[in-house]
């Protein structure tokens, strides 16, 4: 039990701050710098992890391998998408999937499931 | 990343039911996806390839890809193959097999196929079970492992398809695993490539036969073992031997140039039209 209360206030943080970005000023990354420090690992590119739920059987290779933490088991056995900014490229959940059911794909400007 | 997804929704067969018929996790998906990142990487034509599979789990992975595929027999994959590669060598034929399929039903194909060296490419999908019938004991099966037929532990051993397909005289052996699935493309590549009979055993789980039932956990626990008793063949060389106990290389086991069955029959008819034409 209190696994899933991490889990749920984990997922909550997380909406929270997904739904806060989008609000906040592009801002010039230069002032934002000043203000926070360099952060060499924001600025690098930054990917979307889809998961097609129709061909995935929840085996949990993807969760389980994601060298970055990004997925995790949700309660109901599928994966769920917890930290798609930790997300570094790699593939591997990718080429991994024996259901072809993700994929990894570097983030648009704005991103598909993103609120408005 | 997508263009993973991307190429290898170009190659499945749409028509047929998705997600496929494989157990959760099952190392089977993992290899038709390395096999349809080689061949793309390689740049064939879609008819130009030959998939031919006996009956298994493995079996089925002919039928999700739109290549030129064949399902046959128990065993007989490499007879088949052997037709269509003689019938037309211009075919980049692969067969894929399972462990039971390839050493125990098809083992005296497998072997005399390695020693003729026809141009082919063997992938060979080794999950140390009879997975599809309900979990018997294979050739592949560990010693003292359990298993359906095998309800107070197996007492044979076990043999290591890679290396019979070396001292059978194929032209190349390599292993590999579904969790290095990177390095597994790579092999399959260079067997494709390779001419001469190539062999890639293909090490795999299957988790609900024969996992289950020697407490080796599921899918994922069986690719961490993978992970952690998988050693490259270079790097093996290197380590003592008491620390290589409980572990199995991965890598090309050998390589090496042999005349060509396909090659060798062609001067073999060339030479006989010859002295036919000089008795005339």
């Amino acid at each position: 039990m209190g696994d899933e209360t991490i889990k749920k206030a984990r997922k909550k943080a997380q909406r929270e701050s997904q739904q806060e970005s989008p609000a906040d000023p592009p801002a010039e990354p230069a002032q934002k710098e000043a203000e926070e420090g360099p952060k060499p690992a924001r600025s690098k590119k930054e990917y979307d992890i889809a998961i097609f739920s129709g061909w995935c059987k929840g085996c949990g290779i993807c969760a389980a391998f994601c060298p970055r933490q990004c997925i995790e088991m949700g309660e109901d056995g599928s994966p769920v998408v917890t930290q798609p900014d930790r997300c570094t490229g790699c593939g591997f959940c990718e080429i991994h999937c024996p259901d072809f059911a993700i994929s990894v794909r570097p983030r648009r400007k704005k991103a598909v499931g993103d609120d408005e | 990343m997508a263009e993973v997804t991307k190429l290898i929704h170009k190659y499945l067969r749409h028509d047929k039911k998705f997600p496929h018929v494989w157990c959760p996790g099952c190392g089977n998906g993992i290899v038709l996806g390395a096999l349809i990142r080689a061949i793309d990487r390689l740049g064939y034509e879609k008819d130009d390839i030959v998939l031919v599979s006996g009956i298994g789990c493995s079996g089925r992975l002919p039928v999700y890809v739109d290549f030129n595929t064949l399902h046959t027999t128990h065993g007989r994959a490499l007879t088949f193959a052997t037709g269509v590669k003689l019938a037309n060598p211009k075919l980049h034929v692969i067969v894929i097999m399972g462990d039971g399929d390839a050493t125990a039903i098809g083992g005296n194909h497998f072997i005399h196929a390695a020693r003729r060296n026809l141009n082919l490419t063997a992938i060979i999908i080794n999950n140390n079970i009879y997975g599809m019938t309900g979990g018997q004991y294979s050739p592949t099966t560990p010693y003292g492992a359990l298993a359906t037929t095998a309800v107070y532990r197996n007492i044979e051993h076990a043999f290591s398809i890679a290396e019979l397909a070396v001292t059978a005289g194929a032209a190349m052996v390599a292993r590999g695993t579904v969790y290095h699935a990177n390095m597994l493309d790579k092999l399959i590549e260079k067997a494709i490539l390779k001419r001469g009979f190539s062999v890639v055993e293909v090490v795999s789980n299957c988790h609900t036969q024969y996992g289950r039932r020697n407490k080796l956990g599921g899918a994922v626990q069986m690719l961490q073992w993978q992970k952690d008793h998988a050693v490259r063949v270079e790097k093996a060389a290197e380590m003592p031997e008491e620390e290589l106990a409980d572990k199995f290389t991965v890598g090309v086991l050998v390589d090496r140039d042999l005349p060509i069955y396909t090659e060798e029959y062609k001067k073999i008819r060339e030479a006989a039209r010859a002295k036919m034409a000089a008795m005339r």
